[in-house]
């Protein structure tokens, strides 16, 4: 019998797994709501017992949207703060169990006024859908509890520093701060319109409330938000897939100036989320599209690190030519090829972003179902394939067990079969976006005409791929439960990438937080101030709640 | 900072086709006029019946082979001026849509066309089509309202 040895220290990895638990069951609830979205939308299945599509759909969002990943990315930086800035002190994990509580709580809440159908109105809940006062206060709750853990990040990072003076920082440290600095500036948007609007509106202590100033605020969020999913998975890319592959690390410096990027240039750009509104001036929709397109540059910096890291590793290994390193790389190590395979539909994924911000062609393709396939590559296939890339070892390395070589089959199983239910449910949803076909929207005939016919059989397409989709969350759940109870007792590596020699040193101007939070709060000012007064000062009376489910 | 040889001309590259990108974007938009609907007209959402020209909805010509559409939505219908939900209109019209709504935030989508827009209580969304292609085109909503979503819809038939 081998002994088990945690990479991490136990109370730790127990937090770092409670989050763990949540993100799976938000998982099994949310990929089985897809399915039933799905297969409802292909015209052959109607909801039994009287359960809504649009109910069904608010929770899809919910519990994928923003518990799953919230959930996942706390745990996994909690876990990376703890092998690289030191194990938490118990004043410290005592605020990160708080912070988890009050998230898990606000989880419950919310859920169950979805579940009781009182809050059918997805997980943008746009005003006037009124939902019921308990699911905003849920949501509440949630984003709180992420600040309180976000706090610990921060603060274990600072005692980092200050028990190494003048050293550069641990990589994945500065990136895990990075990520909740986003997620806690981003936040602030929808903290205030949940909070001074919609909850006083459900309560009824207000009778109306500004549409247009609560969607502002919740793009403020929500582009930011998009964003905080992805952060997590370049922090495996930039610092542990090296690692996993016997590379280095391409550049240091590299890698935390384009995390400091994506921090300035993910939240003034909410308006490319509202190009087809009105009471918004043309000129600052503009601005912020050229905001929004500057991610390009530290998007083009990743790409160029991550394949040098590569070529450089196959090299080593003896690769010749432009493209040998191919060859050379683990593809049997499901820790890489699913993170790899998820880098790779990141290509496709960002072309299409580029489409979806493009000021005029935005107008082709808004709230159309290409927008659904669009996220469904960015989110539910790059993203989510490195999650799944991180939990086969994260979970063994924290909880004392080995991924077995049966595991680790079964995983790279995983990665196909998601590949190909996405390949195919994706892709349909991008045609059938092209021809008009609407997002959001339950299984209809409309008024008949040839136009919208055509789209019957992409919607049969979709079902087919959600159904795969559905095995490959089965088989993720069958992995997670083995991993984190049944795989035999030992130890299992936590990768952390080193910097390759040839790297030049860090700028210390990077690691000045003062600056990068001023610059990121000065073009935020920038890109709102101005189009917010305007909609405040012009807005036309308010808007009592409804519900219509 | 150390950078890469390739990596300088890689990223020189890249943040030149994206200044060239959006020259051509801030062109098409400020020079051109194809700017995305952005209409700032606000009128009161509970009085949208009484409102010209919400009080009289459909079809209206106001030039040559040029015409006024109103439209106003609400759950889950659009009130085209009619009972058959149908416009018809003939080839090579311009039409400027006005439209609002009375109630929640809708969707106006003409299948197969660009005219795309949010609809906002309070405000009117306008934008300006021409039509040469014949045939049915299917307005429908495409922002979520409420269980009856899917089933609003209308139709713009452009005659030969």
């Amino acid at each position: 019998m081998l002994k088990s040895i945690r990479s991490i220290a136990a109370a730790d990895a127990k937090l770092t797994m409670a989050h763990m638990f949540v993100a799976f069951t938000a998982l099994l609830l949310g990929a089985t709501a897809g399915l039933l979205q799905t297969l409802v939308r292909s015209g052959k299945v109607t909801l039994p017992a009287g359960i809504g599509y649009y109910q069904i759909l608010t929770l899809h969002g919910v519990v994928l949207g923003l518990v799953l990943t919230t959930f996942f990315i706390v745990g996994f930086v909690i876990a990376t703060q703890s092998k690289t800035a030191g194990e938490y002190s118990s004043k410290e994990r005592k605020f990160a169990w708080i912070g988890f509580s009050m998230m898990t709580a606000g989880v419950a809440l919310t859920a169950t006024f979805i579940l009781l159908n009182e809050a059918s109105v997805l997980y943008t809940f746009y005003a006037p859908l009124m939902a019921h006062p308990g699911f905003y206060i849920g949501l509440t709750l949630v984003i709180v509890g992420s600040w309180v853990e976000g706090f610990v990040i921060f603060h274990r990072h600072a005692k980092w520093r200050k028990e190494n003076p003048g050293q550069r920082t641990p990589l994945l440290s500065y990136m895990g701060v990075i990520t909740m600095l986003m997620w806690q500036i981003a936040t602030l948007g929808v903290a205030a319109t949940v909070c001074i609007q919609f909850i006083p509106w459900s309560l009824g202590f207000t009778d109306t409330i500004d549409v247009l100033v609560s969607r502002t605020l919740f793009w403020y969020f929500g582009h930011p938000l998009v964003y905080f999913w992805l952060l997590p998975a370049y922090m495996c890319w930039y610092a542990i897939i090296p690692k996993i592959i016997g590379g280095k690390i391409f550049s240091d410096s590299l890698a935390r100036l384009s995390f400091i990027l994506l921090l300035l240039f993910s939240i003034p750009v909410g308006f490319h989320h509202q190009l087809t509104e009105p009471g918004i001036d043309p000129f600052w929709k503009y601005l912020q599209v050229v905001l929004t397109f500057l991610v390009v540059i530290p998007s083009l910096m990743t790409a160029f690190s991550l394949f040098a890291t590569f070529e450089m590793r196959g090299r080593e290994l003896g690769a010749k030519g432009l493209f040998g390193w191919v060859r050379k790389m683990p593809w049997k190590d499901v820790r890489f090829l699913a993170p790899f395979i998820g880098m790779v539909w990141f290509i496709p994924a960002g072309t299409g972003g580029i489409i979806n911000a493009s000021n005029q062609m935005n107008q082709v393709v808004h709230n159309t179902i290409w927008v659904t396939g669009h996220f469904h590559l960015t989110a539910a296939t790059s993203v989510i394939l490195t999650f799944f890339g991180i939990a086969y070892w994260l979970i063994p390395s924290i909880t004392g067990r080995k991924l077995t070589a049966k595991l680790n089959k079964l995983g790279i199983v995983q990665t196909i079969v998601w590949s190909v239910g996405m390949a195919i449910m994706s892709g349909a949803m991008h045609w059938q976006g092209l021809l008009g076909g609407p997002r959001r929207s339950a299984y209809s005939e409309y008024a008949g005409n040839a136009d919208t016919a055509a789209w019957g059989s992409y919607q049969i397409a979709q079902a087919i791929g959600g159904s795969i989709l559905f095995i490959g969350m089965v088989i993720m759940l069958v992995i997670f439960i083995n991993l984190a109870f049944f795989a035999p007792k030992g130890q299992e590596e936590f990768p952390v990438g080193t910097v390759a020699d040839i790297a030049g040193p860090t700028p210390k101007v990077l690691e000045n937080w003062k600056l990068w939070i001023g610059v990121t709060c000065a073009l935020i000012l920038f890109a709102y101030t101005i189009p917010f007064i305007d909609i405040i000062q012009n807005a036309p009376p308010g808007s009592p709640g409804f519900k219509f489910w | 900072m150390h950078m890469h040889k390739y990596e300088k001309i890689w990223l020189l590259f890249g943040t030149g086709t994206l200044l060239v990108f959006l020259i051509v974007v801030g062109i098409s938009a400020f020079y051109m006029g194809n700017q995305p609907p952005s209409c700032a007209v606000t009128l009161d959402p509970e009085k949208v019946d009484s409102t010209p020209p919400f009080d009289e909805t459909g079809l209206k010509q106001i030039g040559e082979n040029e015409y006024q559409l109103t439209i106003v939505a609400s759950a889950f219908n659009y009130d085209v001026g009619n009972k058959d939900k149908l416009v018809q209109i003939p080839k090579g019209a311009t039409v400027h849509f006005n439209v609002t709504t009375k109630d929640v935030v809708h969707g106006f989508e003409l299948v197969g066309t660009n005219v795309n827009m949010m609809l906002e209580p309070g405000y009117i969304s306008t934008y300006t089509n021409t039509f040469d292609k014949p045939g049915k085109y299917t307005l429908l909503c495409n922002e979520y309202c409420g269980t009856g979503h899917h089933l609003m819809t209308a139709t713009i038939e452009v005659m030969e």
